[in-house]
């Protein structure tokens, strides 16, 4: 029922729109879906420089300077730090004024309120999310901000088990940004030995049932037979090899069995975590707890005796199956172009991943080449997620972001908690997963709140936008500023009828960013 | 007050009568009420929650067999089980619901799940919330086919506490999802939420004119009605988590007499793959804030729970065998419990397939469809005339776990 309803509207809608976009329509449509929107000016200035031209500067973004969030990048101290150093600074102090405390919630309580600001551990994730927003609102390099969002929901890691929230630090910035235009096969692999995933989808602690071990020299034996019965026998855990085929390679319907994933799970056992509790996370492979006996996964056969090359052998194949350029190819289109992509399009588009090795850039411009991207249809037809509505909210009023909490705390209230998706799945990317009562409504309390300039720490002048316009034409001029002239006439009358009194500018400004024009992109 | 009196009178009786007296809210009259509606609060265990250690089956060997670190003692010994039948117990941080039990408010079902064979956390919960196990074209959730086959109208019919609407009342029964009942709607003068309201009824067709509607509908409503007024009675104090709130605001909902029918709510943590713990630890904490959210609402609706009927569900359950993390995997039938109006407690329902002749030789086979559980709920409390919209092509059998 719904989808006949989405197709009606589609139909009304390419029916009443021309067969192509004009240059500025072009200009904004790039804006909106290969970056956070258009602050004011961005449409001229793209429109000026050439829409191709400026598209192929955001693939690559190697080649832009950025400086300006590069220096402000510098007023977030854990970023430049390993998840050694995290966890040396930060969490094994908590870890010792537990031990401090004995279980006493109030004695722990007292010793974590002597802690100055800057060592305490929610400083890390301060830290994380601000440099996200930062990022999002004022790089330069948008196009590659919006594939990290992709890639680090694609490759989700949640920020509330456990140690993870030390690891995410090192996880965005040296396991997720450096792959993202590169191979996919060495996106994955990074994934795979990232101390973040193993230890949020469980790896790190799956090992080989004990009499599918190598055996042990005789002295380690007799060491082993010291502790604790559990700690020596250890066994399986499925989680992480289910989710690489489910969820980051060939999808859930991507032809493997209950069976693959036991076998993959056995030939990943022994991919670990070095000594967290000592201070020393990295990724590392231990030989005596894999499962060296003969394995079959996906028609793939190990012989006995194997060690870690059985599972990157699994990661090379896996990177390259059909399912797994569908898949990629589908989430792609979906983020890029539309919630329902056109199959025809998700096929050429895979088709590009399998032809390139799956080289990241090249699947991204396979997307944004075709047809289907530039169709009329799809322009302003997809509904901006939470995190692409405030961003781009802040854009176009050109606010001045000193603190990005606020912002943080917003994103929360409107249902997208950065780094905060438990589910491995991570968020949605469609409209129904967003359009919501609940979550409406604070969009739109959040959009009076930025033009009243009322968010702590964001600096919004929508004064500066009107210029020199009189009070009564300013709802024209703030609609070309803030959505580039893409206001229905019923929406302008209707914020020309609320708009009176002292407060003016703001109210329009306000009513403006959340109205129902603003919602899309 | 008299709310409370009876209150504590009545189940104080039923305590001392044990199993023989009914649902001990069935006989709380001249109390207060709903107003004569019925609802139906669902909460769903996100994660897939091991209900081999929730609803334990102590009476079987091979269970303490398949779980050397991480089985529920048997009742009596430290830490263990409380028994519910002679065979199966709950796990000791149910303390606080399995007083409703004794006293046949509550009941449990085990072995009960989906027919689909997925271990995947997405698909499974994707098909128990449509309603449609292995049909993934299915664009509404099954709750929402239920409210529109009733004759209410209210705009607050059906509401999810929590920040999307979820799968289960996706669909065009107008549901509503809201994280705090109580700052719900646009701050700042009339002029600004009027301007919001019109521009969304005039200019915009689809999902978002449709969503606006209902917010600003809702929003008036609940203005009125001013929930956050309706503080716990009888003494309930919820914990101080997502779940306990959640329950806290639909339980205001529920007395504001604003023509809920239908709540959700959702709670995650259940995914413990590793260090699961016993009869303590992870999953022994997250089972307390389940359960002492779960009794505090029963506590503080009072008589009225004898409108009010409480359902849980979780996706499947876990592998029956811990894994070498003292965890366990995805499995497939897991346990639902009841509680409230027309349940005839004291009892856990489903035939029990045992636990050593296993679902593709690792998890609990199901005997039970849910939607056998959810047909006798819709229907005997909401009186849902139509079952086959609400579960297409499925013939609901009878479980008899409500009056």
């Amino acid at each position: 029922m719904k989808r006949s309803f989405a197709l009606l509207a589609c139909a009304l809608l390419l029916a009443a729109s021309p067969a192509k976009l004009s240059e500025r329509q072009r200009a904004l449509h790039a804006l909106n879906r290969l970056g956070f929107g258009p602050r004011p000016g961005d449409v001229e200035k793209v429109m000026n420089a050439g829409v191709d031209k400026w598209i192929d500067q955001q693939l690559h973004p190697e080649r832009i300077a950025d400086t300006a969030v590069a220096a402000r990048l510098q007023n977030f101290p854990t970023l430049q730090l390993s998840d050694s150093d995290i966890v040396q600074k930060y969490y094994l102090p908590l870890q010792q004024m537990r031990r401090e405390a004995k279980n006493d919630g109030e004695a722990l309580k007292e010793l974590r309120e002597k802690i100055p600001y800057d060592q305490r551990p929610q400083r890390v994730v301060e830290d994380l999310v601000s440099q996200r927003i930062v990022r999002a609102v004022d790089s330069d390099r948008q196009l590659n901000e919006i594939m990290v969002d992709f890639w680090m929901n694609h490759f989700n890691v949640f920020v509330g088990k456990g140690l993870d929230r030390f690891l995410l630090t090192s996880y965005e910035r040296d396991v997720i940004r450096p792959h993202i235009w590169g191979k996919f096969e060495d996106l994955l692999m990074a994934t795979a030995k990232s101390p973040a995933m193993l230890f949020y989808l469980d790896n790190a602690t799956s090992v080989a049932a004990p009499e599918n071990r190598p055996p042990l020299p005789p002295r380690v034996a007799m060491r082993m037979m010291q502790q604790p019965q559990a700690k020596r026998n250890g066994g399986l855990n499925e989680n992480y090899a289910r989710e690489i085929m489910e969820l980051h390679t060939l999808g859930v319907d991507g032809g493997y069995t209950q069976k693959d994933v036991t076998e993959l799970a056995r030939v990943l056992t022994g991919w670990s975590i070095a000594r967290p509790q000592e201070g020393n996370v990295s990724f590392v492979f231990r030989r005596a707890v894999h499962d060296v006996k003969p394995k079959t996964v996906l028609g793939v056969r190990f012989p006995a005796g194997g060690g870690i090359e059985e599972g990157e052998r699994m990661i090379h194949i896996l990177a390259h199956q059909p399912a797994t350029a569908h898949h990629i190819a589908y989430q792609l289109c979906q983020r890029l172009v539309a919630d329902d992509p056109p199959p025809a399009l998700v096929d050429r588009v895979a088709k590009r991943f399998l032809a390139t090795d799956g080289d990241l850039r090249e699947t991204v411009k396979a997307v944004i080449s075709s047809p289907e991207f530039w169709d009329p249809g799809v322009y302003r037809a997809k509904v901006k997620s939470p995190f692409e509505y405030v961003v781009s909210a802040v854009r176009a009023v050109d606010a001045h972001v000193d603190d990005a909490r606020p912002i943080a705390r917003s994103l929360q209230q409107i249902g997208e908690p950065l780094y905060g998706a438990q589910p491995p799945t991570g968020y949605k990317d469609t409209a129904d997963a967003w359009v919501n009562t609940g979550a409406l409504v604070n969009r739109l309390n959040f959009a009076m709140a930025l033009a009243n300039n009322s968010l702590p720490g964001i600096a919004t002048n929508v004064m500066t936008l009107v210029g020199g316009v009189d009070q009564q034409n300013c709802v024209d001029a703030l609609a070309v500023a803030i959505t580039g002239g893409n206001l229905t006439d019923e929406t302008r009358q209707t914020i020309k009828a609320k708009a009176t009194g002292d407060q003016q500018v703001r109210t329009v400004a306000g009513l403006i960013l959340g109205s129902p024009e603003f919602q899309r992109q | 007050m008299i709310d409370r009196r009876f209150f504590l009178k009545s189940s104080g009786m039923a305590l001392v009568a044990g199993g023989l007296l009914p649902n001990v809210f069935v006989k709380m009259a001249n109390a207060a009420t709903t107003g004569g509606r019925k609802v139906v609060v669902a909460i769903f265990q996100r994660g897939a929650v091991d209900g081999l250690n929730v609803v334990v089956p102590y009476g079987e060997q091979a269970y303490y067999a398949a779980r050397p670190t991480i089985a529920i003692p048997r009742p009596g010994a430290a830490n263990g089980a409380l028994d519910l039948d002679g065979f199966f117990g709950a796990h000791p941080s149910l303390a606080s619901v399995v007083p409703y039990f004794k006293d046949n408010s509550a009941a449990f079902v085990h072995a009960v799940g989906s027919p689909d064979a997925t271990r995947s956390h997405f698909d499974a919960q994707d098909f128990m919330e449509s309603g449609t196990p292995g049909v993934k074209t299915t664009e509404d959730g099954f709750l929402a086919r239920a409210v529109m086959a009733t004759p209410s109208t209210s705009p607050l019919r059906a509401v999810a506490l929590g920040p999307a609407l979820p799968r289960i009342l996706a669909g065009r029964a107008g549901a509503v999802a809201m994280t705090n009942v109580n700052q719900f709607g646009i701050r700042g003068d009339a002029k600004v939420s009027n301007g919001f309201e019109s521009m969304y009824s005039e200019a915009v067709a689809g999902t978002l004119r449709g969503t606006a509607k209902e917010s600003f509908d809702a929003a008036r409503i609940l203005e009125s009605a001013d929930p956050a007024k309706l503080q716990p009675e009888n003494g309930a104090v919820y914990p101080n988590t997502p779940l306990g709130n959640s329950l806290k605001q639909i339980a205001q909902l529920i007395k504001s007499k604003i023509g809920l029918e239908v709540a959700f709510t959702d709670v995650g943590g259940w995914d413990t793959h590793a260090g699961e713990g016993g009869a303590q630890g992870q999953l022994a904490n997250n089972l307390r804030n389940f359960s002492d959210a779960i009794a505090a609402f029963a506590k503080d609706l009072g008589s009225r729970m004898s409108d009010v009927t409480l359902v849980t569900m979780s996706e499947f359950g876990r592998t029956v065998r811990e894994n070498g993390n003292r965890g366990t995997d995805h499995g497939h039938a897991n346990f639902m419990m009841l509680l409230g109006a027309g349940v005839k407690g004291g009892k856990v329902y489903g035939k029990w397939p045992g636990l050593t002749n296993l679902y593709e030789n690792r998890d609990l086979a199901v005997t039970t469809d849910f939607r056998d559980v959810f047909a006798e709920v819709l229907s005997k409390q909401l009186a849902v005339p139509a079952l086959k919209s609400v579960f297409p092509n499925y013939a609901p059998k009878t479980l008899g776990v409500l009056a």
